[in-house]
This record gives C-alpha cells, structure tokens and sequence, in this order.
C-alpha cells in the first residue's frame, strides 16, 4: 500500500535520510525503531509531505505522493500523528478534531467519525468542550490520534506516541493501537519503546543514522541478538 | 452633587459607541497578523480608499446607500486579496523588517496615489443624520449607526470563525503553522480568505467612518496609528484583548474630552498605552504560558 524507494532526505545542508526504501503492506502493522537522531522523524516526515525528499520515490497506492502538493496527501488516504502531539492548545477538543476532519470528504460524515473517536476515546467525549492544551499528556495523545483518524484513513502514521507519557498510559495506549488495528487500519509507527512496539506490530525497520540496518518479523527482532542487546538491554 | 451626571453619561456612551468602531477596526487587522504573521502598516489607507468609494457612489453618482456601502465592502475587500497577492506572499519567507517596510510603502503609495487621483480636498458625503436628544443628552445618529454596524459586523465574523470549517482552519493557523498540512489545509487559500476577510472588515469601517468624518487622502493617519495601539495594547493576534483595549482606549479619549479638550483625550490614551506596556507588555488579556 505504501511503498519508499531509495528516499533521501534532509534538511537544509543536513541529510537525514540515505536512500531508505520501506513498504507497509495491506493490512500491515509497521514499526520503525532506532536510536535517537536515526531520522525515525524525519521518515515520517517525508511521507506526510511536512519535508519533501530530496531523491527517491513514494508511492501509496499507485499515487506518486512525491508529486502530489502537501495538504492533498491526507486525501489519499494517510494521516499524521506528530511529534509531541502539535495540539492547537487554545482550540476545544471537539475543534481540534474538527480540524482531523476539514477534508470535504470527511465533513461529509463528521457526525459517523465523531462518535467513532469518541468511542474509541469515551474521555474526550467528557472533555469535548476543554481547551486541549490544558488536558494531561495522555489525554493530549488520545486527542492527537483522534484528530488523525477524523480524516478517515487508511494509514495512520504514529510518531513517537509514548513520549513523555507514564508507563500505565504507554501500556494503554499500545492496546489501543492494536484496538485501532483491529478495525482494519494500517499502522505506521516510529518508537523508542521498543519492547512495547514490538508486541503490537506485525514487522519492524532498525533506523539508524539514517538508513535501514535491519528488518523482518516483530517476533524475529525481538529474539535477535543485535536488537536485544542494543535496545532492549537484556 | 449626581456622581452620573448627564454629561458623564453622555460621554460613557460616546465612548461605547466610539469603542464599538475603533474594536472593528482593529478586528480586520488582528486577523490578517494573526493568520498571515503580517501587519499590515497601509491598513487605514484601504480604508481610506473605501471611504472615497462611498463618497463617489453615493454621493457623486447617487447610489443608494445600502448599494454603495455592499460594494465598498467588496471592493476593499478585494483590495485586500491584491495587496496579498502583490506585495505579502513573494515576501511571506522574508524578515518581518521587510515585511513591515514594504507595507509601509504601500501606504505612502496609496496617499500619494489619493492625492493625484482625488486632489487633497476634504470631501463628505453630505448625509445630514439627525441627532437624537434623550433625557437631555445629545447622540449622534451616525455614532449610534456606526456602532450597531460594527456590532452586527463582529458577530457576523464570530460565528464564522466559531461554527465554519474555513473558521476553524483561521483559528488553527495562527495557532500552529507548520501543521496545517497534516489537516488538508492548504494555507495560501486561508491567507487569500483571511486577507479578503481583512480587507472587507475596513471596507466596512470606510462606510461606518464616513458618515462621520470627511475624507482625504491623508485621514487614514487619524485612526491608523490608534488602531495599531489598541492591537498592540490587546496583544497582537489576540482578538479578545483587542476588542477590550478598544473600549478602554475610546472610554479614554471620549472622558478625556470631557473633562479637558479632546486633544488630552488622546494624549490621555497614548499615556497609558505606555504605561501598559511597561506593566503587561504581552499585552491586557495576554495568557500566561
């Protein structure tokens, strides 16, 4: 459904990205791990259109998204959960989702998305009138992916969505991605946890300094001697 | 002694209805910094060029006013988009000093523009609005007009920003930039939006503001500098503090006037704009974050 070839990428004389060539398949769970300053961001970045490659290729679905100006690559079909949440804090709850649903397309059934975050989350729905910047990490987080899926996605691409958060809220939060998976949404996620993304995902991608060192099943990461001794400190 | 005589009260009232008209004002430019990061230094000049338009129309061709008054809103409104297009979007990625100087030329680009197409004459729209006498004070017709205008003219902004999507997106915009592509939205048709917005609300002010005040080309300076004192005083980009710094700013110069000349109602107002600004310098209703 998503496929990266070869993309290169950077900012301004920095480069970030060496030739990363990634794909999520239908029906796919993917997680990117690696250390800090791998370019995990910088990844999804590029394939929201938040940065433009500098070379390479990425495709979701047929559609050339390198071609495709920024603000209609949520039309095709992906939706971005950024890093450190990027609220609006002085908007409500239900503004800031209003905002996850401002595609055309998705105003149509604003009312059926609603209440499907709202289910999915039953706090925002208390806190819908509250101006999402005074809400508490995990709420913000909550708030952040609910925007995200207004839109009505196909891949939902989830940037370090444990940060800052404390272990009780980070285990929530992973059963909740399964949750949203389960409902037949693709999942791209970049994480530190990696203990925690690896339970949830079907295959991973080791980011580091840019470029792919390793890749294959969730379960197979989690055994390899590499990635137990380096990331899982075991 | 009455502590609320009937000259007091006369002039609380002015100044509430004066407030309503200077809140106005300074709602279109507070939105075009808000969204656009921009200010817009000739702001009173389009409004200037609005309220020749009222005064060719109406009173030169003889439109009807309510016609007049609907295409000037438009028209500067337009004005708006094209200042936009011409001068602030190639240099939207330039520093803000260059930004504010190239504004700044507009505005003398448009006085003088005034002055060759209009002559420096002070023209009117020679609409005698009768004055209302009530329990012995004395309110001008025009004021109370004026005012009305501009409320209904806030609301109507109001609820589009509140209950529209492109509302919405105007709110979010100048809340985090960068983001707003992960939404769908593409920011040049909001700045487009916003400077249409901007430039309707002076077209609306030019016809409020000329059923009192004679036009010239160099009018604009009359109520262009106190409109961005009173943003500054709201904190820029900040619409709520904005429309309460209008009201203190017009209660102000209108008790000023009262109790000495007007002129000291002014100097009144300049004075604590600087004392303000040493004590809340974010501005009257600036967040603490």
């Amino acid at each position: 459904m998503l496929e990266l070839r070869s993309v290169r990428a950077g900012y301004g004389g920095f480069q970030a990205l060496f030739d990363v060539s990634l794909e999520v398949r239908h029906g796919e769970a993917v997680g990117v791990i690696g250390p800090n300053g791998a370019g995990k961001t910088t990844l999804l970045r590029v394939i929201s259109g938040l940065i433009r490659p500098t070379s390479g290729s990425i495709a979701m679905e047929g559609v050339d998204l390198v071609a495709t100006p920024p603000h209609r690559i949520v039309a095709v079909g992906i939706a971005h959960v950024p890093e450190s949440r990027r609220l609006f804090p002085r908007m409500t709850v239900e503004d800031n989702l209003k905002m996850g649903g401002f595609l055309p397309s998705a105003r149509a059934k604003y009312q059926d998305r609603l209440a499907f975050v709202y289910e999915l989350f039953p706090r925002l729905r208390e806190r819908r009138r509250q101006l999402a910047g005074t809400m508490s990490g995990g709420e913000q987080q909550m708030c952040a992916i609910g925007r995200a899926l207004m839109s009505d996605p196909k891949l939902l691409l989830l940037d370090e969505p444990s940060a800052g958060l404390a272990p009780v809220i980070v285990e929530q939060l992973f059963d909740l991605v399964k949750r949203i998976r389960a409902g037949g949404l693709n999942v791209l996620i970049v994480e530190q946890n990696v203990r925690q993304v690896l339970r949830v995902v079907d295959r991973a991608y080791l980011l580091k300094a840019g470029s792919i060192r390793a890749a294959g099943p969730a379960s197979e990461l989690l055994a390899s001697e590499t990635i137990r001794e380096a990331y899982l400190g075991v | 002694m009455a502590i609320l005589d009937v000259f007091l009260l006369e002039a609380l009232i002015n100044g509430v209805l004066l407030g309503g008209v200077l809140a106005l004002l300074s709602l279109g430019l507070n939105l075009v910094f808000g969204v656009i990061d921009v200010v817009w230094i000739c702001y009173a000049e389009l409004i200037m060029f609005g309220m020749y338009g009222m005064y060719f129309l109406y009173t030169v061709y003889h439109w009807p006013l309510l016609v007049a008054a609907a295409v000037c809103i438009v028209g500067v409104g337009l004005l708006g988009v094209l200042l936009h297009v011409l001068v602030i979007a190639p240099l939207l990625g330039a520093a803000p000093i260059n930004q504010l100087l190239a504004t700044g030329g507009v505005l003398f680009f448009l006085q003088s523009a005034a002055t060759v197409m209009f002559s420096i004459e002070f023209r009117n729209l020679g609409l005698r609005l009768p004055v209302l006498k009530l329990a012995g004070m004395f309110i001008s017709y025009s004021r109370l007009l004026a005012f009305a205008a501009a409320l209904i003219g806030m609301v109507l902004v109001y609820l589009f920003l509140a209950r529209t999507y492109t509302g919405a997106a105007i709110r979010a915009i100048a809340q985090d930039r960068q983001i707003m592509v992960l939404m769908g939205v593409d920011a040049r048709r909001i700045y487009l939006i916003t400077s249409a917005l901007g430039g309707g609300l002076a077209g609306l002010a030019a016809c409020l503001l000329v059923l009192q005040y004679d036009v010239h080309p160099f009018v604009g300076l009359s109520f262009g500098p106190i409109t961005f004192l009173i943003c500054v005083l709201g904190g820029l980009g900040n619409f709520g503090g904005g429309f309460v710094a209008a009201f203190v700013f017009a209660e102000l110069i209108s008790l000023g006037g009262l109790y000495l000349d007007l002129e000291w109602g002014y100097v009144f107002a300049f004075v604590f704009f600087i004392v303000m600004m040493f004590v809340r310098p974010a501005g009257l209703l600036a967040r603490r974050s």
